[in-house]
């Protein structure tokens, strides 16, 4: 599913985030990146989710490979994967709803089964009878529940979450988990970039960690 | 295709939302693409009338042929017979003694008619061609001189090639206007977008990362940009109409006091639809150009 050999990541100015990192995640598979502040886990995310690419190394990610691909071929990549980031990324100038709507009208969906998919979606996490409330009145567990569903309204076979409980009190943290926890156990590869102990320690999910861009 | 058409529909959709978010910005934007257009427009218009009105002038298009004064009947049929083989063309025949007649009805003129020992005044025919372009009718003249028995072709062509040229002269400073405001339509739709891609950069940065295509985020900024600069027409085409209609009674005056009747044509449909096409051109020009350049800091 996930096939990354010698992947480097060197950035402008010499720095390198990513250094001669192999790994393989199979299809399924609920894996948490964990590591220090600036070890490389938000970079390998971004590189998983071809919103970067490797400056070394192949990185297969669907049985494609990222590295090769054309430039114009990434956006139909990145619709096959759900991407949860730490800030949220939401859209504040509009509903709940048109927010988890918005990557199905990107992929040219009719209204009418974008408008179902994205209540099933927001069923899924709780949010259904907010669909109307706008971002902003939404709590900080409710907004990172709600780009997780934005994330799996297209049925991804890969969701990728950076630091998703970060800024969150545990109670949220843990319902935001269980949802990973759901959405793996339906054949979702989860891919979590994490600092949070606790639920590894209770999980005993597998653990990729990262030093200074090396994998341990 | 029905994915493609959804995606139209969304970006055209949300263009228009663009408009009626910022009533008070499109309403400036409009007004600044209506009035740059509305310049080249009613010069466009002022030209046409003038054509219309060169072409109505009596005496402009005609070609007058004398006969040499010794031609009998059978030449002149024979000049007939050919002048019916120009197609399209109109002509009449003056013969040599209705000629002298009118002649003696003239005032002071009798007199000195009389005295004449005989008919000084050829057979003539007035020719009305059917293309009246100075070329076209300089290559007429050029033909029948050399028919027989034809003494003499007059064409005041003088007159039509001056007007010519002025026409031609006031469509080039129409073009360079056109050029000129075009250009002026161009940078403001290319600000507007500007402005439009600041603020929706998170939408676009969102869009990007979870699997927008290039085009998916360029369209509404071009629909914009085209519906834009195409409203921005139609303002022109109702602002020369306008003008128009204030014009209109003076120029009716004007006219009547030279003795002639005149009315300034206004743009009609087909006018508007070229001003609405030409400025939705224009707008969909500065939007690409805008986006291209703004699009660049999400790579």
């Amino acid at each position: 599913m996930i096939v990354a050999s010698h992947l480097s990541q060197r950035y402008p100015g010499g720095y390198e985030a990513i250094k001669d990192v192999s790994f393989e995640i199979t299809a399924g598979q609920m894996v948490f990146l964990t590591g220090h502040s600036g070890a490389g886990k938000t970079t390998l995310v971004k590189l998983i989710a071809s919103i970067e690419r490797p400056t070394g190394g192949s990185l297969v990610v669907n049985g494609q490979n990222l590295s090769a691909l054309r430039r114009s071929a990434l956006p139909y990549v990145r619709r096959h994967l759900g991407m949860v980031f730490q800030d949220r990324k939401l859209l504040f100038d509009r509903s709940a709803l048109d927010n988890v709507m918005f990557p199905l009208h990107i992929a040219g969906m009719p209204r009418r089964d974008a408008l179902r998919r994205a209540q099933a979606a927001l069923d899924k996490v709780g949010l259904l009878a907010r669909e109307k409330a706008m971002p902003i009145t939404l709590s900080g567990g409710e907004q990172q529940r709600l780009a997780i569903a934005r994330a799996v309204v297209n049925r991804p076979t890969v969701l990728l979450a950076d630091e998703p409980t970060g800024n969150l009190d545990p109670e949220s943290a843990a319902a935001v988990f269980e949802l990973f926890a759901d959405f793996n156990r339906v054949g979702v590869t989860v891919v979590v970039a994490t600092h949070d102990q606790d639920w590894i320690a209770r999980s005993r999910p597998r653990v990729l960690r990262l030093d200074h861009g090396r994998l341990l | 295709m029905i994915a493609w058409l959804t995606q139209h529909r969304v970006a055209l959709v949300s263009a228009f939302r663009r408009l009626a978010a910022m009533p008070l910005n499109t309403l400036l934007s409009l007004l600044v693409i209506g009035i740059a257009l509305t310049v080249p427009g009613a010069a466009y218009v002022l030209l046409d009338n003038l054509r219309d009105l060169g072409r109505n002038a009596s005496g402009v298009q005609q070609i007058s042929l004398f006969m040499q004064i010794d031609a009998g009947k059978k030449e002149v049929a024979e000049i007939e017979n050919r002048l019916r083989g120009l197609a399209g063309s109109q002509w009449r025949f003056v013969a040599r003694d209705d000629a002298l007649k009118r002649l003696q009805a003239s005032e002071g003129l009798a007199d000195i008619v009389a005295s004449l020992p005989r008919n000084p005044l050829p057979d003539a025919f007035v020719v009305e061609p059917s293309d009246a372009g100075p070329e076209a009718l300089e290559m007429l003249r050029k033909e029948i001189a050399g028919w027989p028995k034809v003494a003499h072709v007059q064409l005041d062509s003088a007159w039509v090639k001056r007007f010519d040229a002025f026409l031609r002269l006031g469509k080039l400073v129409m073009w360079l206007l056109a050029g000129i405001f075009g250009g002026g339509l161009v940078a403001v739709t290319f600000n507007t977008i500007r402005l439009q891609v600041l603020a929706q950069a998170a939408e676009i940065e969102v869009a990007r990362m979870i699997g927008a295509t290039d085009a998916f985020i360029r369209r509404p900024f071009y629909y914009f940009g085209a519906l834009q600069g195409a409203l921005g027409g139609l303002l022109a085409a109702g602002l020369v109409a306008g003008a128009l209609r204030l014009l209109a009674a003076p120029v009716d005056e004007l006219a009547g006091l030279y003795g002639g009747s005149f009315a300034l044509a206004g743009p009609g449909p087909l006018d508007a639809a070229v001003l609405a096409a030409g400025g939705g051109l224009l707008g969909w020009l500065g939007a690409q150009l805008s986006v291209s350049l703004s699009l660049r800091k999400f790579d």
